[in-house]
């Protein structure tokens, strides 16, 4: 409860700025209708509408203001309007699909089920758009990780590794991503690999990099004294990472995997866009704004940052109970 | 059993070489109890991790238990014990006790066998399953004594274990410290500021003084084996810390 009332605090602040914001954000787009309606404004033309500024203009047509909330396709959409579409297409399109189920067939249960399950495949339903991101960003997340922690031992462990991978792993993150991830996907359809993989491997070339780093450092954790005594043991060089540089980075870890797995989300849905992606949250974003549906846009950014904050959070849960257990918590 | 003859180090450093040992000849034999002491900067710590081939030296002759020290310290010549406990964090106590153990590829039987065994030396039987965190400092510095004890080196180096333990803790760890030597038959080598606890432990202490690292006198404690802490009110004990204090004179430890 103590977490609560600071995190509650900050949404109803961002409601609040947002619904400020509905009103001169859709504000000419209203005007422009009233004016075309032929309700009396001032300036009363369009075009000296246009060169004057937006607060004088909200100043003098206060009336027009009401129609500027009221607005059917507006600019920037109220937030009650974006959690409907997002209730719409996730609860309340199961809740739809589950009666028509009950109600087509004759055996009432069995179809129920039908109808919950059609409603993954439904290409309305944002919890199937967000499995189709999220599927990809796991297994990215989990490439990423992997050659990430590789990297990381081979840099602590490896001298020529450690004077040439790091400038190579920064110059990689300098590289738009939006560039490079067409090409990957052209490149990977031309040898016949396709689905998954092609946006798994954008999202892990944004996540393995703050693992590489974290983990660097996390493994060059332990003090001389810590390496002196496993020295005076004659302990092996694995022996050295698995007792004790492994167990050190762990915290260094669970920080770079919460930045890697957001990394992981941002890159596969950035793969979705320049690549035409017929499902997931980037194409909900991207057909969103081809055919000027932002309430659509919006509620496919929401649900993206939810199913962030659901995959930071795991890790923290994760975070706390591993290093609780290991005694690294405090 | 620790032979130095004509053993000097120098270290390399951007402020031109510093002489950390030179010339230091000494001969340890099996069974003795002997500190060092020095102010800082005297080569007792260097000399120690010599013997434990942290470093090598770069001139003269070094042998433990007749073998170089690095040959002894893949034969596990010896145990060390730090300034610090340098305990895991994430393993309890007898799995910090392990640590060498599961190095060495004792099987697991043994290794529980051991760790049972040092932690009766030092009393600490039924702190086993505890984290680190849950033992006072104290506790922790003879848990890392075990640790060094458990694959039964001939030798236990020891670098100022009990440095940042209060004068208390100390008295008490010192005692218990003498205990286990009289009941192991160790040789121990021990680093020290204070010059009562060198005097407390030690058959033989080695005074050490700086620029350039150098031994300044040996002593041979004519204390019985046998020390209650009370020895330490005794005239022969006040008449060898006395040595001690001249002999860090004379190598003009009290200077500048």
């Amino acid at each position: 409860m103590r977490n609560a009332i600071p995190v509650l605090t900050v949404v109803v602040a961002i409601l609040g700025i947002w619904y400020l914001a509905v009103g001169p954000m859709n504000f000419r787009l209203a005007l422009d209708a009233a004016t075309r309606g032929g309700t009396e404004v001032t300036p009363a033309s369009v075009a000296e509408q246009g060169e004057t500024g937006l607060i004088r203009l909200m100043l003098d047509n206060p009336q027009v203001m009401p129609a500027a909330y009221a607005f059917e396709r507006p600019r920037l959409p109220q937030p009650q309007h974006v959690v409907a579409e997002m209730y719409d297409s996730t609860f309340g399109l199961i809740r739809r699909c589950a009666w028509q189920g009950w109600s087509a067939e004759s055996d009432n249960w069995t179809g129920l089920s039908d109808g919950c399950l059609r409603v993954v495949e439904n290409r309305r339903s944002l919890i199937f758009h967000a499995w189709k991101t999220l599927a990809p960003t796991l297994l990215g997340f989990a490439i990423g990780t992997g050659l990430g922690i590789l990297l990381a031992v081979g840099i602590v462990y490896n001298r020529a590794m450690d004077l040439s991978v790091m400038p190579w792993a920064i110059a990689s993150q300098t590289i738009p991503i939006l560039a490079i991830a067409p090409m990957i996907i052209v490149v990977m359809n031309a040898v016949g690999i396709q689905g998954l993989l092609p946006k798994s491997l954008i999202s892990s070339y944004l996540s393995f990099f703050p693992v590489v780093v974290g983990m660097v450092k996390g493994l060059r954790s332990p003090g001389q004294m810590d390496l002196d005594l496993l020295h005076t043991y004659s302990a092996s060089a694995p022996q050295q990472l698995w007792k004790l540089r492994l167990p050190s980075s762990l915290p260094y870890l669970f920080a770079s995997l919460k930045i890697g797995v957001a990394a992981a989300l941002v890159g596969t849905i950035v793969a979705e866009l320049p690549t035409g992606a017929r499902f997931g949250l980037g194409a909900r974003l991207l057909s969103g704004s081809y055919y000027g549906q932002t309430v659509q846009i919006w509620a496919a950014l929401l649900t993206a940052a939810i199913c962030a904050a659901l995959l930071v959070g795991t890790i923290g849960a994760m975070e706390r109970r591993t290093l609780n257990r290991l005694g690294l918590a405090r | 059993m620790i032979k130095a003859d004509k053993l000097n180090l120098v270290f390399q450093t951007s402020g031109g070489p510093i002489h950390a040992l030179k010339d230091v000849d000494l001969e340890i034999g099996k069974g003795e109890f002997i500190s060092f002491i020095g102010p800082s900067g005297c080569g007792k710590t260097t000399f120690l991790r010599c013997i434990a081939a942290l470093e090598q030296p770069t001139g003269g002759s070094l042998t433990v238990n007749g073998m170089s020290a690095d040959e002894a310290r893949r034969n596990r010549a010896y145990g060390y014990v730090f300034q610090a406990a340098g305990l895991y964090p994430w393993r309890t106590i007898a799995g910090n006790i392990k640590l060498p153990l599961e190095i060495m590829g004792f099987d697991r039987e043994e290794q529980e066998r051991r760790v049972k065994n040092v932690l009766q030396l030092v009393d600490l039987e039924g702190f086993g399953s505890q984290h680190p965190w849950q033992l006072s400092g104290g506790m922790q510095q003879r848990a890392s004594i075990a640790r060094a004890l458990a694959f039964d080196a001939d030798i236990l180096l020891m670098d100022e274990p009990f440095g940042a333990l209060d004068e208390i803790v100390r008295d008490h760890l010192n005692e218990q410290l003498l205990k286990l030597w009289a009941r192991t038959n160790k040789t121990i080598a021990f680093v020290t500021h204070s010059i009562p606890e060198a005097v407390y432990l030690s058959t033989k202490i080695v005074v050490m003084s700086p620029r350039p690292g150098r031994i300044a006198d040996v002593i041979d404690s004519p204390l019985p084996t046998e020390r209650p802490l009370d020895i330490r009110d005794t005239s022969a004990f006040l008449e060898v810390a006395h040595r001690v204090r001249d002999g860090l004179r004379a190598g003009h430890a009290y200077d500048d």
